[in-house]
């Protein structure tokens, strides 16, 4: 999946990757997608509860050998 | 911020480093969820704002005797368990380092990035013997009104 923006929080706790997204996201444009690398385990949960308080969309996730990877709409 | 934000407000009364690291994880949480964020400090929880450098102030002897006695700013607080004679806290801060987790004093910088509200309480400053001038530049002052007009708007409301 194509993304305007790659934030990459591997290896920073909680809570450091949504405190980085949300900085990242700031500064987009509706419509833009941002892609967030992380590997804290809590992420997935982290993630799908800040982008739906923050009025975004979490357009997919996944999650290979630990290491968390989503895309988020700004709307 | 929009009118429509949500609010998060935060008492740390606690002056244990464990406990003032977890507001701190909270309030930078909460900020990154777009709410307005204030953290009130009261008692023990005024010493996580102190400068670590001695600030000379005229004082009575009480009030003396309590700054010399309470730690000096976020890096000296102990911990609520396990502070082992100060071996607690070197151990964390060696597993905080280890983890990538931010340590306390790096906390409250990314809480003031990010608009966190500082408020110190008065009254208890007061009863410490703590002046301004001994703590961090930048700070609100005000009383259980000021943190109540908060509070009272708040969605998470917490005494730590």
């Amino acid at each position: 999946m194509k993304a305007d923006i790659i934030v990459d929080t591997k290896g920073l706790a909680c809570p450091m990757p949504i405190v980085k997204a949300r900085k990242a996201i700031t500064a987009m444009k509706t419509g833009q997608v941002m892609e967030v690398l992380s590997t804290d385990k809590g992420s997935l949960n982290d993630f799908r509860a800040w982008v739906s308080q923050t009025k975004n969309e979490l357009i997919a996730h996944e999650e290979q050998n630990g290491e968390y990877r989503f895309w988020v709409r700004k709307l | 911020m929009d009118e429509k934000s949500q609010k998060t407000t935060i008492v740390l009364f606690s002056g244990d480093y464990d406990k003032a690291m977890a507001a701190f994880i909270i309030a930078n949480g909460a900020a990154a969820y777009e709410h307005e964020v204030t953290m009130f400090f009261t008692f023990w929880g005024l010493n996580t704002l102190r400068k670590e450098a001695a600030v000379r102030t005229k004082k009575g002897f009480l009030e003396r005797i309590f700054g010399a006695m309470m730690p000096r700013g976020a890096e000296k607080l102990g911990l609520s368990k396990l502070n082992m004679a100060g071996m607690g806290p070197q151990m964390i801060k060696h597993v905080i380092r280890k983890h990538k987790a931010l340590p306390l004093p790096q906390l409250i910088e990314l809480a003031r990035e990010q608009g966190v509200k500082l408020v110190a309480c008065t009254m208890t400053m007061d009863l410490l013997g703590l002046q301004q001038e001994e703590l961090l530049d930048g700070l609100e002052y005000g009383g259980v009104a000021a943190y109540l007009g908060d509070a009272s708007d708040g969605k998470v409301n917490l005494f730590i």
